[in-house]
């Protein structure tokens, strides 16, 4: 245990092996890691509790990390040792509930740097507990760490105190361990200046923006170029096919492969063995691996916290705080992470608002791949008008929201830490958590979407709904009737529904219109249940109610926009 | 209350200042207390954002990110 930003999870992934596993907390979906490790032959587990600065929670995470605590045997608290004199005070709660603990001195490096001098023999013999130096990061005193765990202990002489009694003793050992010396302004406070001045900052946050989404496009589209379409086309593609031709025509091979006696197009058979398989793997998960893998370099640098102290005007305007861009940026990837983060906020209106935004204006990676392939011929100006409709329709939404949701919106108040060098192993690490998290949690959505849809299809029910619709979608849309059945599937399948557009001949406008209107309208199944598990059944009534207006309304201003007013 | 003593959001860029007093209730206090802001302790602005927009300070060797309308709880002294 220990603060936020004191490197934990470094010293977690020091301490257990490559066998870590993401879980969700019982009853509540945050999620914390979980590894295994081995000591003179008895296998432990070892847990990394999400940071808390107090043994009082203000946060849905931090409570977990309270009730972590009641379970433990052995408390590891990690200790920052540029700042000691905070961390002390969850590392003095921490002694009062007398459970057996070692302190690990994080940072001893970076302390010693800044010219900060701590005496740590004689903290251990103030705290009465293990104290162990460690760079976590090149893995320093990590050995030394876990011989210690032998050596954990209770100190009973610090008893249950007021906030007061807790900060008049941190002041006293304070005064006996450390001592520090004056130091210049370094390189990288300057770089903590010049990202943090609004006048340097935005410019730099807007840059760094661009480059990592230019890095996510860069990083996956060569994966999918040099490995995953190979693979399919070559390896894949001639096994398919041999299948098919062994199953004949049929239910079976319309539901694994596709319609009979056509070509197979891996993005629009929709068989379960070809669209399946292919969408999610071979055109979804390489942008996920290289969005998380930059989105965890950003993270464990330090840069989010500057970020989110640059855009909180904004997005204090609309109900939320600067720590709202949080779950917007990992909702970029899909939307169920995005969902899950809106619970670091921290009143009801906030999650609401937060959670609600997502659902409707930012689309997840497997949309965008698809929006990127039916837009892309026409040229990047629709893909840019998309994108520049969404963010309009982020603000207004979000605007309203804050005007008419009850509650209050707390002003931010967060925690902005050096810049540090990211671990290159806790980086793999956490990333690799997240694509697996991906392929447990969300592709069984992907496919069970497509096999309902199938299913449909083939017994006429989406047909039969479809035409009910028909109708309306020129009127309404200024689409095609056989556009409906696009909207129907969208339910099930956002990124497969934007793939059935195809087929139909549409042009710019109207597939920038139906891509709008996909994109809005609902969440991904996965995404919805979610939802209704941070939300509850009420709000997310209410939520689902706002959706389907929006996209209703926005489709018909763009209709207007783009063709004129329908004529009856 | 001590006469120079100014809201912490009047505090002009990069000067020192040393806290006096923070007003609102316990749990608020409490809150800014395990983050480091205490009475005595020296602060400064790094940078404000415009438009009543969040301040960046550093106390006790961190920094934190705190809104307009916390920073108008806490009340400075210019050190001179």
């Amino acid at each position: 245990m220990g603060n936020p930003n004191v490197g934990k999870s470094v010293v977690f992934s020091r301490l257990t092996g490559a066998q870590v596993i993401a879980a969700n907390y019982p009853g509540t979906t945050i999620d914390y890691s979980k590894g295994k490790m081995r000591i003179e032959g008895t296998q432990v587990e070892i847990i990394d509790a999400p940071g808390t600065y107090s043994l009082e929670p203000t946060n849905k995470a931090e409570e977990v990390a309270v009730e972590m605590l009641e379970s433990a045997d052995i408390v590891i608290n990690v200790l920052d040792a540029t700042n000691l004199e905070r961390n002390l005070y969850l590392a003095l709660q921490l002694l009062e509930k007398h459970i057996p603990m070692v302190i690990a001195l994080n940072l001893a490096d970076e302390a010693e740097h800044l010219g900060i001098q701590i005496d740590d023999q004689q903290l251990q013999k103030l705290l009465g507990v293990p104290v162990i130096r460690t760079v976590a990061l090149s893995g320093e005193g990590i050995k030394a760490l876990v011989s210690s765990l032998d050596k954990a202990t209770i100190n009973n002489n610090i008893q249950f105190t007021s906030h007061e009694g807790r900060w008049v003793e941190i002041g006293t050992i304070i005064k006996q361990v450390e001592t520090i010396q004056h130091r210049h302004h370094s390189f990288r406070d300057r770089l903590t200046d010049l990202t943090i001045r609004p006048i340097t900052g935005i410019p730099l946050a807007l840059i760094i923006i661009f480059f990592a989404f230019w890095l996510v496009r860069l990083i996956g589209e060569t994966m999918i170029t040099y490995l995953f379409d190979p693979f399919f086309d070559t390896i894949y593609l001639p096994l398919v096919t041999a299948l098919g031709d062994f199953l004949g025509p049929g239910l079976l091979y319309t539901i694994l492969i596709g319609p009979y006696g056509q070509p197979i197009i891996w993005e629009q058979s929709l068989g379960l063995l070809t669209t399946g398989i292919y969408v999610p793997f071979a055109m979804v998960l390489p942008y996920i691996i290289a969005f998380y893998f930059l989105l965890s370099i950003l993270e464990d640098s330090g840069y989010m916290p500057r970020l989110a102290t640059l855009v909180d005007n904004i997005f204090h305007k609309l109900g939320m705080h600067g720590h709202g861009i949080i779950s917007l940026f990992l909702g970029l990837g899909c939307n169920v992470p995005g969902a899950l983060s809106t619970r670091t906020l921290e009143t009801r209106k906030q999650r609401f608002i937060s959670a609600t935004l997502l659902a409707i204006a930012v689309p997840c990676m497997a949309q965008l791949a698809m929006v990127f392939g039916v837009l892309g011929p026409y040229g990047v100006q629709y893909i840019a008008l998309v994108f520049f409709i969404l963010l309009i329709l982020y603000i207004i939404m979000g605007l309203i929201l804050n005007k008419f949701i009850k509650g209050s919106s707390p002003e931010i108040f967060l925690e902005v830490p050096p810049y540090r060098r990211p671990s290159l192993t806790a980086i793999l690490k956490k990333t690799w958590m997240r694509i697996k998290w991906f392929i447990k949690e969300a592709i069984p959505f992907l496919f069970l979407g497509i096999l309902i849809i199938n299913v449909l299809y083939f017994t006429g029910v989406l047909e039969a709904i479809s035409n009910l619709l028909a109708s309306s979608m020129n009127f309404l849309f200024g689409l095609p009737g056989d556009a409906s059945l696009s909207l129907v599937v969208g339910f099930l399948r956002k990124d497969l529904a934007v793939g059935m557009l195809l087929p139909l001949g549409l042009t710019a406008l109207q597939l920038v219109i139906a891509v709008t209107i996909l994109t809005i309208y609902f969440p991904c199944v996965a995404t919805f249940a979610v939802l209704l598990k941070e939300l509850g059944v009420k709000d997310l009534i209410k939520s689902s109610i706002i959706m389907f207006a929006t996209a209703a309304s926005v489709g018909f201003i763009l209709r207007i926009l783009f063709f004129g007013l329908p004529t009856i | 209350m001590l006469i120079n003593a100014i809201p912490l959001s009047d505090l002009p860029l990069n000067t020192h200042a040393k806290i006096c007093c923070i007003n609102g209730g316990k749990g608020f206090q409490h809150k800014l207390q395990v983050m480091g802001i205490q009475v005595g302790r020296t602060i400064k602005i790094l940078s404000k954002q415009p438009f009543k927009g969040p301040l960046t300070i550093k106390v006790c060797g961190t920094h934190l990110t705190l809104g307009r309308g916390m920073a108008q709880k806490i009340m400075v002294e210019v050190i001179l």
